[in-house]
């Protein structure tokens, strides 16, 4: 059997180049393992090989992002590896930020899988833990042999495409990615257990922690609406008929921009909606009552707003992923903002 | 209040010229359940078919499910307030036709009905693959509203249970369990010494086709108010939603709460089960307040020591359940709240539309929308026409063999929050 490639990331003070004051250390590659890397071919034994490390000063990386992965990209292209590491960076920031931004680059553009290793406070593992796995080393290079011994075995199974197991079983550090699973009990069953433990003030662990929430402050208010430029951003899944872009029932993939231009009143016969969540009759009957175009029509006319812009945005909020909608506003309020909207009314439904 | 469940075991369903319950199968005549199902106007045409665990079978798009029930004594029949008059149920003997169950399917009324497969992956994460299924297949009159049509099908979905209930009635049950709560003041006294727990159930009432039904008020009205747990066990709460399937509660999940259950189960050995406060789900600010408000000084008000809080559907409700949670927890009552997450398809999301750091004691029905690849089926019960449409699917789900690939949000009970499943979701 071929051994597996690997190629291994470090920085500068590994390399054994030079501390601080080479932290501006351009990307370089050597054939080979170099510092680090001998432990860990050792580890990885017969199984793989490093065949190239790639050198990079911290500095040099986090001031120089778009160049510094760029070319890194293309010396680990040229390798062609089956296993991208690098580090362990522990609990140095700049190189754990350099760690976890190559390996996710590499693995998104690439499609090579891609590990590091860090120490959980490390700044790196908040800003990429969900796109690799970033192995839990200690705070400093005192934990350089376990934390290659783990990283070198966690390789190993994704090189040989065995199953990974949860993060406590494996020693990766939690991702935030929720994963069905079947237990042993039904939850009914699990909320009474996890009620009684609570009543005798017995420790228990919930199934869900609870997330922080974004709050969002409002924008100050616009003092003259007579010039204001308005549009509308609903969640309510109003869609030319016949939903030209299929925007899903629930869990929408995408957004619809749709010319309102030349409506005065939305009807039947033109509009509707996609929304799965609720009754659709009412809605489908006249769009106006979930985007109120008439109502801004006679405002627009009588000059109570300035203008209503020609295009709305459209979506379903019904069981759509927070970070889809997040993306979908990102691009909607760009957008918006060069189309010179001064504000938007957002409708649900 | 005291109720005795007669559990007759079923393990075959038959169409037959004569219903009735022998041994462990039900017979059924097609023919009268067709005359009771077309004596509604609104229903045109009505197919019966039967689906049995381990078929390869795909019953879609389902409305809701019930089982076969009847009052052998005490007060008042199944489903007071709708199909039996009102009285008082809950006492006496109720007899189940355990292992049964009436599904109702026809074409889509909103977009949120759901799947059951009775066999392959799917299978797994529906209890209604385990059960002898009748199924009906009603067919709308031209020209009536979706409200009109959900009405008529989830009525024939009740007449038809009531109907093989009645089956029940004169049959020696195969096992007899007894479930019993005493008025507040005497469960004190018997079980003083053991803490006091309520359960909360958030029943689903943000209308537009997601209601609920207590002893036939649209629970969208109610203040919350108390309950006997054996009164939800003679159908005083009907389901009446098309929310996604995953997370709705059918009629037979409300006839079989398994957290009444499961309370019970620990009643008078770690806890005093004192009853069920039960609340709604409306979608005004003004209403989610008052609701709240008056779930927490019910709560105080019993002197319970601790609550279960279980909640239907998802996203605008999050925030009903977190509002009751905090609002309990302030009142010095400890509680467990049982929820289900849309994660996101990669599981990478925010689990929930609302949260609070006093709700500390989370049990999850999984993520909903976690993808899964159901296998082709040689018989489809209903139209498979409209899988790309219930919430969960999407265009394009749909391989020529015959696979389907949807969310779990498609499959009816799959992420249930009344903590139906074994299904949970983890961090990773």
């Amino acid at each position: 059997m071929s051994k597996y490639k690997i190629v291994h990331y470090i920085n500068q003070f590994y390399a054994g180049i030079g501390g601080e004051d080479m932290a501006n250390y351009e990307p370089e590659k050597r054939e080979g393992f170099v510092g680090p890397g001998q432990a860990f071919q050792g580890n990885l034994k017969s199984e793989a090989e490093i065949t190239a490390t790639i050198i990079c000063g911290d500095s040099y990386y986090n001031e120089n992002m778009e160049e510094a992965k760029n070319k890194i990209l293309s010396m680990v292209k040229e390798e062609n590896p089956d296993l991208f590491i690098a580090g362990p960076a522990f609990n140095a920031g700049r190189y754990g930020m350099a760690c976890g931004d190559i390996a996710s680059y590499v693995e998104k553009e690439l499609g090579i899988k891609s590990i590091t290793g860090m120490y959980i406070e490390n700044p790196g593992v908040d800003s990429y833990k969900k796109n690799i796995y970033i192995i839990e080393t200690k705070n400093s290079a005192a934990g350089m042999r376990k934390a290659v011994k783990s990283m070198s075995a966690f390789g190993l199974k994704l090189l040989n495409n065995e199953e990974i197991l949860s993060p406590s079983e494996e020693g990766y550090i939690k991702r935030g990615l929720r994963k069905n699973i079947f237990v042993e009990k039904r939850g009914s069953e699990r909320a009474v257990d996890m009620l009684i433990k609570k009543l005798k003030k017995e420790e228990f662990t919930t199934e869900f922690p609870m997330p922080e929430f974004d709050r969002v402050p409002p924008s100050p208010a616009i003092k003259d609406m007579s010039k204001a430029k308005i549009a509308i951003v609903t969640s309510g899944g109003i869609v030319p008929i016949n939903n030209p872009d299929h925007i899903e029932a629930s869990s929408a993939s995408k957004y619809g921009k749709y010319d309102i231009s030349r409506f005065k009143n939305l009807t039947c016969e033109d509009h509707e909606t996609a929304h799965g969540g609720y009754d659709p009759s009412y809605a489908n009957e006249d769009a106006d009552r979930v985007i109120p175009i008439d109502v801004l029509r006679d405002m627009e006319k009588s000059n109570r707003i300035g203008k209503l812009h020609n295009y709305f945005y459209t979506t379903t909020g019904n069981g759509t992923a927070v970070a889809n909608a997040k993306a979908f506003a990102a691009e909607i309020a760009q957008e918006l903002i060069s189309d010179g909207v001064d504000a938007v009314i957002l409708t649900s439904t | 209040m005291k109720l005795e469940l007669g559990n007759i075991e079923i393990t075959d369903i038959q169409f037959s010229n004569e219903s009735r319950v022998k041994g462990s199968t039900l017979y059924v005549n097609k023919k009268e359940i067709e005359n009771l199902i077309l004596e509604d106007e609104h229903i045109k045409e009505v197919k019966i078919d039967i689906a049995k665990p381990g078929e390869s079978t795909r019953i879609t798009p389902v409305k809701d499910v019930v089982e076969p029930r009847v009052k052998v004594s005490g007060d008042g029949g199944v489903f007071p307030g709708v199909i039996s008059k009102d009285e008082t149920v809950g006492t006496g003997r109720t007899n189940v036709l355990k292992g049964a169950a009436v599904v109702t399917t026809g074409k889509i009324v909103g977009f949120q009905e759901g799947i059951i497969d009775m066999s392959g992956k799917g299978a797994q994460y529906t209890p209604f693959s385990q059960t002898y299924n009748l199924v009906l297949s009603c067919e709308k009159a031209d020209d009536i509203k979706a409200h009109t049509y959900e009405r008529a099908v989830r009525m024939a979905g009740l007449k038809t249970a009531t109907y093989l209930g009645e089956l029940a009635r004169d049959i020696e049950p195969d096992n007899i369990e007894s479930y019993e709560t005493l008025p507040l003041m005497k469960s004190k006294e018997e079980f003083k010494g053991l803490p006091s727990v309520a359960y909360v159930q958030m029943l689903q009432s943000q209308g537009l086709l997601h209601d609920t039904y207590v002893y036939g008020v649209d629970a969208k009205q109610i203040i919350p108010t108390l309950i006997y747990p054996t009164e939800i066990m003679d159908g005083a709460i009907i389901s009446g939603n098309c929310v996604s399937a995953c997370d709705k509660n059918t009629t037979y999940h409300h006839q079989n709460n398994c957290v009444v259950h499961d309370l019970y189960k620990r009643h008078g050995k770690d806890i005093n089960f004192i009853g069920v406060i039960i609340t709604n789900e409306n979608v005004y600010l003004a209403d989610k307040e008052r609701a709240s408000n008056w779930t927490a000084k019910l709560a105080d008000f019993l002197g319970v020591d601790g609550v279960v809080v279980s909640q239907e559907g998802f996203g605008n409700p999050d925030t009903d359940l977190i509002m009751n949670c905090k609002k309990i927890e302030e009142k010095g009552i400890d509680t467990v709240i049982i929820t289900d997450e849309y994660a996101g398809r990669d599981g990478a999301s925010q689990s929930l539309a609302d949260a609070d750091e006093k709700a500390n004691a989370v049990i999850t029905g999984g993520n909903a929308n976690e993808l899964i690849t159901l296998p082709p089926m040689d018989k489809i019960i209903g139209h498979i026409d409209y899988v790309n449409k219930i919430a969960g699917g999407f265009e394009g789900n749909m391989t020529e063999d015959g696979s389907i690939t949807v969310e779990l949000q498609a499959i009816i009970g799959a992420t249930n929050e009344l903590g139906f499943n074994k299904l949970t979701a983890r961090e990773y």
